[in-house]
C-alpha cells in the first residue's frame, strides 16, 4: 500500500456499495492523494456492481464478473477497506466511527452510502425461513441454494427486481409464480399496453403471472410451504422472494442526530445537517424524493466529490433517467412521462405479430416520455431527444418509426447504424446506467489512447454495468479507430442476430423453444429465415436440445450433411461406408469393389481415419450406391458429418507383440457406442494398444491408450491446421469406464461447446481443470451425462443411407424434376 | 414455358434442378413460397447453387458461401458475378418454367 502521510485530511466511507464508491473514484479522479480514505462495507465482498445481480441469479454472469472494484484496486489506489464489518455508531464530537467488531477510525469527513433495505411486508408468516429478499450477493446466493433442491417459487412484486428475480428463478428450473398488487406488471415504468405484452412474454416462458394479487399469509410451521392470497387462493412455495420496493436504510443517519425524514436529508451540495458530514445513494433524500435507480447515484457522486475534493461548486439537479429490464430476449425501455394526460399528444406504433410496440408522449412537440417494448436500439435516441427538451420539428410525424427512419426522412444520414451514430450530438447519452455521452467516450479513446471494449469500460465507465449500450460503445471505438478494431465480447451469431451463441442456447433451454421460427421470433430476429451462418447452428443446438422432439431441418444443414455424402470441387461426391472400428473383410471390399465398377467411380482412396473413400459420384447415383452398399451390411461412414466421424485402432493384442489390451475391439465398441451422434463439429476418436501409440490417439478429440492396468483417456487433441497434443483426462481400469467417459466427454462437447468449435479450442476456453471437475471428479454428474448421451443417440443411430433408399420418399431431393411433355 | 412440377415438389426453402441440353436449371421455393429459375452454377467456381442453404429470396453456394440474389441473379457484395435467370410461375399449385430452347422457339 502506498504510505499516505498522516496529515492528509481523513475521509471515512461508511458503505461499501456503488454510490460510496462511485465518490470515491470521483474523488480520486478530481485530487488524487488528497485524502487518507477508508471504507466499512458491512458485506464481506468488494465492490460489486448491485444492478448486475440479476444476470448473476440467471447464469449469464459470475460473480468475479460483476466486481467493480477488486481488493488490489484499493490497495493500489492507498484505501483501506474494512469489508465484512458494519458501522454501528458515529461520535460527531470527537468525529470518530466504530464498528461492530470494534475497529474506530477517526476521520475529517465523513460520507454515508448505506444505500437502502428490501421493504419486507409484514403479513403473517414473513419471518419463516425461506422467505427472502433480492438485494446482495447473500440473497442471491440463497435463491441459487434453493433452485439446487428444486421446486415452487412465489416472487411477490411485480416490478422490475421481482420479474429479474423471477426469470432467473425460472432459468434455474423453479416452477415460478409472480405475484403483483397492481392490474399490469411495472406500472411505474409501463404503460398498460406494454405491461400486458411484458406479461404474455413471461407466460410464453413458463412463469405464472397473478395480477391483482393481495397476499394475506405466508403458510408453513417450521418453513415456508406457501402463500394464500386475500381472495382465498393458496399457491405452494418452497421459496418465496420479497421484492416489493426498497426504503432508504437511513438508520445510522437517524441514530447519530443527522436529520433525516424518509431518508438522510441532504442539500443540493449532498451535505446532510452536519457540515462534516455527506451523503449519497439510495440511503438519502432529496428534496422530498428518495431515489431507486442508479442514474441518480452518479450525479450525486459528481457532486459530492466536487465539494469534498473542493474542486468545484457543482448542485445536484435530479434528471429524468430511463429503465430497462434486464431479462435476456425481452427488450424493453422507458423513461419520463409515458402516460400522458391533459395537453399531451400520445403517438403509438403497434406490430402485434412482431411484438413490437413504441410509445413517445409529446408536449408542445417536445418528448415527454416514451415506452419501447420489443426492440429498444433506439432507446439513446429517444432519450436524448427527452433530455435535450427540443421541439422535435420535422422528426415529429416520423420519430416513432425510430431513429433511422426519422433521420432518413429529415434528410439526415440513414439506415447504416454506424451512420446514426456518427450523427447523435456529443452530448447523446450513450450509457443511461453510467451517465456517460457520446463526447465523453470519443475524447477519452482520443486522450488515451483506448483501444478495447475493457479500456473504454476501465476509464468511461460507459457500458460497465448493465452492457445493454455494449453495441453503441463498440460502434463508437469503431468510429474511433476505424476498420481496425476487433469487438472482443462474444460476438453476435450473424447478422441476424445481436445475440452470441452462448446466450440463444441458454435461452433455447430456459425457454423451451423447440423450433426454429419460434427461436427467430422470440429472440427477436432480423430476417424472416435467418441466413447459412445461423440456421445451421440453431438447428443442431434445437437438435442437442431436444432429442427425440426436434425434427431435423435439412433445408438448414449443410450440403454434405443434407446430401450425406461429401460434395467435391466439380460437383459430384465422395462416398466412405462404415468400417467399425477400421477393420473390414473381403465381403465388403468386393461389394466395393462391384460398386466402383458398376458406377464407374473413378477414385478409390484410403483415407486417414482407416476408412475407404469413393470418389467422383454423380448426386443422382447417390441413392442406388448406397443401396448396393447396405445390402452388403455397409451403413453411412459419416465422413461429411459434424460428428462422429472415425474410431481409429491398431491391432492391439490380438495380433501385436506389444499389444497389452484389445485395443480394436475396445475402439469397435466405441464406434458402435457413438455412431451417427452429431455435434457442434466433427469429432475424431483413436484407440492405441500400447504407450507407442500407433493409432495416433493424442492427436484425436478422444484418444484412448491402452497400459498394461487399464486405459488413459486423453481429450482435445488436433491433427488439422494447429497441431495440437490431447491435454491427458485420466486413468480407468475397465472396458465399461471408457465407455462411460468417452459417452460424457462427448456429451459435455455437445451441450456446451458453440456450433464449429473442435474439441480442442473448446476445452482451451473452459479450461483443463473445468473438464476434468466435470467428467472425473464428479461421477454423479458424468453418469448423467453419459446417460444423455445414450438416451440422444436412440434417435440417432438410424442409418440416413437406408432411410434414402431408391423410390423412398427422402430420395426425392435426388432426382431431377422432369418436365411435362 | 413448359410444366415441371407441382410447388409441393420443391422443398420449402430448398431447390429442385431440371436437366436441359444447356446445362442444370435450378428451380428454387423460398419460404414465402416465391418460386425462381437460375442456372445450377455459381459464377465463382461453378458450385451446384441449388445445393445451398436459402434463406430470403437468396441462396449461399455449398462450395464457397458466395450469396447470390434470387431475384437479380447477382452476387452479393463483396463478391462480384451474376448467373442467368429463367422465367418461372406458379399457376395454381402448378410450376411453370421457360426452358431456354422453348424461348429460342417462342
Amino acid at each position: 500500500m502506498n504510505a499516505i502521510p498522516a496529515q492528509h485530511p481523513r475521509l471515512v466511507v461508511i458503505g461499501n456499495g456503488m454510490a460510496g464508491m462511485r465518490t470515491v473514484e470521483e474523488i480520486l479522479a478530481r485530487a488524487p492523494g488528497k485524502f487518507q480514505i477508508t471504507v466499512f462495507g458491512a458485506e464481506p465482498h468488494p465492490n460489486y456492481n448491485r444492478i448486475m445481480l440479476s444476470p448473476v441469479l440467471a447464469g449469464e454472469k459470475t460473480f468475479d464478473d460483476i466486481v467493480i472494484n477488486s481488493r488490489e484496486w484499493y490497495a493500489e489506489n492507498g484505501i483501506e477497506l474494512i469489508a465484512g464489518e458494519k458501522v454501528v455508531s458515529v461520535d460527531r464530537e470527537a468525529r470518530l466511527v466504530m464498528g461492530e467488531f470494534g475497529t474506530t477510525r477517526p476521520y475529517d469527513r465523513l460520507l454515508i452510502a448505506t444505500g437502502s433495505d428490501p421493504f419486507i411486508i409484514p403479513v403473517p408468516g414473513h419471518k419463516l425461513p425461506g422467505v427472502i429478499t433480492f438485494r446482495d450477493m447473500a440473497d442471491v446466493d440463497a435463491m441459487l441454494a434453493a433452485c439446487e433442491r428444486g421446486g415452487s417459487a412465489v416472487v411477490i412484486g411485480g416490478g422490475l427486481l421481482g420479474l429479474e428475480a423471477a426469470n432467473g428463478l425460472s432459468i434455474n428450473g423453479m416452477r415460478t409464480t409472480v405475484l403483483h398488487l397492481m392490474p399490469t406488471l411495472m406500472e411505474r415504468q409501463l404503460d398498460t399496453v406494454a405491461g400486458g405484452m411484458l406479461k404474455a412474454d413471461l407466460e410464453a416462458r413458463g412463469l405464472t403471472v397473478l395480477c391483482g394479487a393481495d397476499t394475506a399469509e405466508i403458510l408453513g410451521t417450521e418453513r415456508v410451504t406457501g402463500i394464500r392470497l386475500k381472495d382465498g387462493k393458496e399457491i405452494p412455495a418452497d421459496l418465496v422472494v420479497m421484492a416489493v420496493g426498497i426504503r432508504p436504510n437511513a438508520a445510522l443517519g437517524r441514530e447519530i442526530g443527522l436529520e433525516c425524514k424518509r431518508g438522510i436529508i441532504v442539500d443540493d451540495t449532498m451535505r446532510t445537517s452536519d457540515p462534516f458530514i455527506f451523503s449519497v445513494g439510495e440511503c438519502v433524500e432529496h428534496r422530498g424524493v428518495c431515489y431507486g435507480l442508479v442514474a441518480p447515484l452518479w450525479d450525486m457522486a459528481r457532486v459530492a466529490a466536487d465539494h469534498l475534493s473542493s474542486v468545484a461548486d457543482s448542485l445536484y439537479i435530479p434528471a429524468v433517467s430511463g429503465t430497462r429490464l434486464k431479462v435476456t430476449g425481452i427488450e424493453m425501455f422507458s423513461a419520463g412521462d409515458f402516460i400522458g394526460g391533459d395537453e399531451a399528444e400520445v403517438v403509438e406504433f403497434r406490430d402485434p405479430s412482431r411484438g413490437l410496440y413504441r410509445r413517445l408522449v409529446l408536449r408542445e412537440e417536445k418528448v415527454a416520455g416514451v415506452v419501447l417494448y420489443g426492440e429498444a436500439e433506439d432507446a439513446g435516441w429517444y432519450f436524448s431527444l427527452l433530455k435535450n427538451a427540443e421541439a422535435l420539428g420535422p422528426l415529429r410525424h416520423t420519430a416513432i418509426f425510430g431513429q433511422s427512419v426519422a433521420m432518413a426522412a429529415a434528410g439526415g444520414p440513414a439506415k447504416d447504424p454506424k451512420a446514426a451514430l456518427a450523427a447523435l450530438p456529443d452530448t447523446a447519452e450513450i450509457c443511461g446506467c453510467n451517465g456517460v455521452c457520446k463526447g465523453k467516450i470519443l475524447s477519452t479513446i482520443a486522450e488515451k489512447g483506448l483501444t478495447t471494449l475493457d479500456d473504454v469500460r476501465a476509464h468511461t465507465k460507459a457500458s460497465a454495468s448493465c452492457g445493454s449500450c455494449t453495441p453503441q460503445v463498440e460502434g463508437l471505438i469503431a468510429l474511433a479507430l476505424g476498420d481496425g478494431y476487433q469487438a472482443a465480447a462474444e460476438k453476435p451469431m450473424c447478422k441476424c442476430t445481436g445475440l452470441g451463441h452462448d446466450v440463444v442456447r441458454k435461452e433455447i433451454i430456459a425457454q423451451s423453444l423447440k423450433t426454429m421460427p419460434g427461436v427467430m421470433k422470440r429472440l427477436g430476429w432480423k430476417t424472416a429465415d435467418g441466413c447459412h451462418h445461423c440456421r445451421p447452428a440453431l438447428n443442431y443446438y434445437l437438435l442437442c436440445a431436444w432429442p427425440g422432439e426436434y425434427e431435423d431441418d435439412a433445408q438448414s444443414r449443410f450440403v454434405n450433411e443434407r446430401n450425406h455424402a461429401n460434395i467435391q470441387k466439380d460437383g459430384t461426391y465422395s462416398v466412405v461406408p462404415r468400417m467399425w472400428g477400421g477393420v473390414t473383410n473381403a465381403a465388403e471390399l468386393r461389394a466395393i469393389a462391384d460398386v466402383v465398377d458398376k458406377y464407374d467411380i473413378p477414385t478409390v482412396k484410403v483415407t486417414g481415419g482407416q476408412r475407404i473413400d469413393l470418389l467422383g459420384v454423380k448426386r443422382e447415383q447417390l441413392p442406388e450406391v448406397w443401396a448396393e452398399l447396405n445390402a452388403a451390411g455397409m451403413v453411412s461412414g459419416h465422413a461429411y458429418a459434424k460428428g462422429l466421424r472415425t474410431v481409429k485402432t491398431c491391432v492391439g493384442s490380438e495380433w501385436c507383440r506389444f499389444g497389452t489390451q484389445d485395443s480394436t475391439g475396445m475402439g469397435i465398441q466405441l464406434e458402435r457406442m457413438t455412431w451417427g451422434s452429431w455435434h457442434p463439429h466433427k469429432v475424431k476418436l483413436a484407440v492405441s494398444g500400447c504407450p507407442r501409440n500407433c493409432a495416433e490417439a493424442t492427436i484425436k478429440d478422444f484418444g484412448v491408450i491402452a497400459v498394461d492396468s487399464g486405459w488413459e483417456l486423453h481429450i482435445a487433441g488436433n491433427g488439422g491446421i494447429h497441431l495440437r497434443g490431447t491435454d491427458f483426462l485420466c486413468k480407468v481400469t475397465t472396458e465399461a469406464e471408457v465407455l462411460e467417459y468417452c459417452g460424457a466427454f462427448l456429451q459435455l462437447y455437445r451441450e456446451e461447446a458453440r456450433y464449429l468449435d473442435r474439441t480442442a479450442p473448446w476445452v482451451e476456453r473452459v479450461g483443463l481443470d473445468y473438464v476434468k471437475q466435470r467428467i472425473v471428479e464428479d461421477a454423479e454428474g458424468r453418469r448423467a451425462l453419459h446417460e444423455r448421451f445414450l438416451y440422444a443417440q436412440k434417435f440417432m443411430q438410424i442409418d440416413p443411407w437406408a432411410q434414402r433408399a431408391p423410390g423412398a420418399a427422402a430420395a426425392q431431393p435426388f432426382t431431377s424434376l422432369q418436365p411435362a411433355e | 414455358m413448359i410444366e415441371i412440377g407441382s410447388l409441393s415438389d420443391i422443398p420449402r426453402q430448398g431447390a429442385r434442378i431440371v436437366k436441359t441440353a444447356q446445362g442444370d436449371i435450378a428451380v428454387f421455393r423460398t419460404l414465402d413460397d416465391s418460386v425462381f429459375a437460375i442456372e445450377d452454377r455459381c459464377p465463382h467456381k461453378g458450385g451446384p447453387l441449388s445445393q445451398g442453404i436459402v434463406h430470403g429470396h437468396g441462396v449461399a453456394c455449398p462450395l464457397h458461401n458466395w450469396v447470390i440474389d434470387l431475384t437479380s441473379g447477382e452476387a452479393l457484395a463483396p463478391d462480384h458475378g451474376c448467373v442467368k435467370r429463367f422465367a418461372v410461375e406458379l399457376r395454381g399449385d402448378r410450376v411453370w418454367l421457360a426452358l431456354p430452347a422453348a424461348r429460342q422457339a417462342a
